[in-house]
């Protein structure tokens, strides 16, 4: 484990940490072999074309093993920690409020500034235009994705409260998951065919690689302090409902709006 | 140059994507559960890792992996549609679905909320859950579904009839499952599709809904994340559900060679 760099390290503690890293090194590149394997044999075997630019591709990977290996070392000294630290100090202050309040503020928040959502939803304008749904103009459309972009975000929020609640009182999750894909296929019935394909991808474009390991070490510190609750059947859970009501809410949006 | 300025550029994204994060859990921190953060300094540093890490990654994605996948992925379809005047069967689409698969299987393992949930997992079960195995039984789902995701656009037939039919075999699974890897493999679903796999499989999925005449790309390029969440959770069930019927057979032999 490498500990964050302080002021008084020795040589021989630099040494030991740069020795730590590269071993991170090496794993985050086996996690990366896979993808040289299928590019190299696809574009060698099946299309038989050399590599445009080379060198740049060989720039670009090791800098994606580097940025890998930072970001697995910094989920082990900082995100876990923190996450399962507040899970502690939420259950030692016993607010059920103040608990279900920061998980539907952190859904929100991470869900609504998130890239991919962005894309997601200025596309759906686009559709919509096309569509008819609503005027076929800038101010329509931009509308349109930022009311998009706002269902997600409390849809997100509502998940998170929801599956907190869930922890609390051990509610088996899949109750909850496939009471969510009943609804989802109702509804599917009934919404707008342009909608359906949105509202689907929309569930996988919410987690972002940022907010993941938080919610996992919110729900399993949760999991762990409350008594009666096991970490593994009742500590996961909170990123699979933040997958599944997305897709609910945008699909109610297509229908009413 | 140009490479420099596109770290800055995608730091300050990052950057952006992490402040909202950051005002909710200092937000909290400070005037509700009014006490310090243990460690502080580590857990700052954490996120500096993860900032820069990040970065790092998603710079290196853009350079290399992303253009390539896409250029391949225009590639392949235009091989695969081809100029002939014949009307192509869905035989005809053979690499497209190898492609899918073996793409989807090597981004899905690099995925880093994979990585994350994994090793929580492993932490959490003491080390029954292995977390390169769950990695794995991820990303062989990932590939299945995408796969069958391209199936899909070439034939085109209507999402919803695969969504059911995934759904009432992961329903089936799940009443039959161990449950304590039930809540796992839901969220081993969310999480497949993230900041690498979702670029490349969009790129292959509008690119084929392109090339074959007949398909819309607004109405049949979409879909494929839905695929490539849904089968992970399939698989993970699965490989638990062999994995119990193996270790039923498997304690008794370890009894017996313990005894001399």
């Amino acid at each position: 484990m490498v500990a964050p760099p302080d002021s008084n390290a020795t040589p021989r503690d630099i040494l030991a940490r740069v020795r730590a890293l590269l071993r991170i090194c090496t794993g985050s590149f086996r996690d990366l072999v896979p993808i040289i394997v299928v590019v190299a044999f696809f574009q060698i075997v099946v299309l038989q074309q050399p590599f445009p630019d080379l060198e740049r591709i060989i720039v670009g990977f090791v800098f994606v093993v580097v940025g890998l290996s930072l970001f697995v070392q910094g989920l082990q000294i900082g995100l876990f920690p923190l996450g399962e630290s507040m899970a502690h100090a939420f259950a030692r202050k016993g607010s059920l409020i103040a608990l279900l309040a920061f998980a539907f503020c952190l859904g929100f928040a991470t869900t609504v500034a998130e890239p991919a959502l962005i894309a997601v939803a200025a596309k759906a304008g686009e559709v919509a235009g096309a569509a008819g749904f609503i005027g076929d103009t800038d101010p329509a459309r931009s509308t349109y994705a930022l009311q998009l972009r706002l269902t997600v975000a409390v849809s997100v929020g509502v998940a998170l409260v929801l599956g907190v609640f869930r922890i609390l009182k051990g509610w088996p999750v899949h109750y909850l998951i496939i009471g969510g894909y009943l609804i989802v296929i109702v509804m599917t019935g009934f919404a707008p065919p342009e909608i359906v394909g949105i509202a689907y991808d929309s569930g996988g474009v919410t987690t972002s690689t940022i907010t993941v390991p938080l919610v996992a070490a919110l729900g399993v510190g949760l999991a762990t302090v409350i008594r009666g609750r096991t970490p593994l059947l009742d500590g996961f859970g909170l990123i699979a409902l933040a997958s599944l009501t997305p897709i609910i809410f945008v699909l109610a949006f297509g229908m009413v709006i | 140059m140009t490479i420099l300025i596109e770290i800055f550029a995608v730091a300050l994204a990052t950057l952006r994507d992490v402040l909202p994060i950051a005002a909710v859990l200092i937000g909290f921190q400070f005037l509700v559960l009014r006490r310090p953060i243990p460690n502080l300094r580590r857990v700052v540093a954490g996120f500096a890792y993860v900032l820069v890490g990040l970065t790092l990654f998603l710079v290196g994605l853009q350079e290399g992996l992303f253009p390539l996948g896409e250029t391949m992925a225009e590639q392949l379809t235009a091989m695969a549609a081809g100029s002939g005047g014949r009307t192509r069967s869905w035989l005809d689409y053979g690499w497209i679905y190898a492609f899918a698969a073996a793409i989807s299987f090597a981004t899905a393992v690099a995925e880093p909320a994979l990585i994350a949930v994994s090793l929580k997992a492993q932490d959490v079960s003491g080390g029954a859950v292995s977390a390169r195995g769950l990695r794995i039984a991820v990303a062989v789902g990932a590939a299945v579904g995408v796969a069958l995701g391209t199936l899909r656009i070439v034939t085109g037939t209507p999402l919803l009839y695969w969504i059911i039919a995934g759904y009432i075999v992961i329903v089936l699974q799940t009443v039959r499952c161990r449950k304590d890897i039930v809540p796992l493999a839901f969220d081993s679903g969310g999480v497949t599709t993230s900041t690498v796999t979702v670029p490349v499989v969009t790129a292959l999925g509008l690119g084929l809904a392109s090339a074959i005449p007949g398909r819309s790309p607004l109405l049949d390029g979409f879909g494929l994340i839905a695929f490539a969440c849904s089968f992970p959770i399939m698989s993970v069930m699965g490989y638990a559900m062999v994995a119990e019927w193996m270790g039923r057979a498997g304690p008794r032999d370890a009894k017996e060679e313990e005894e001399p």
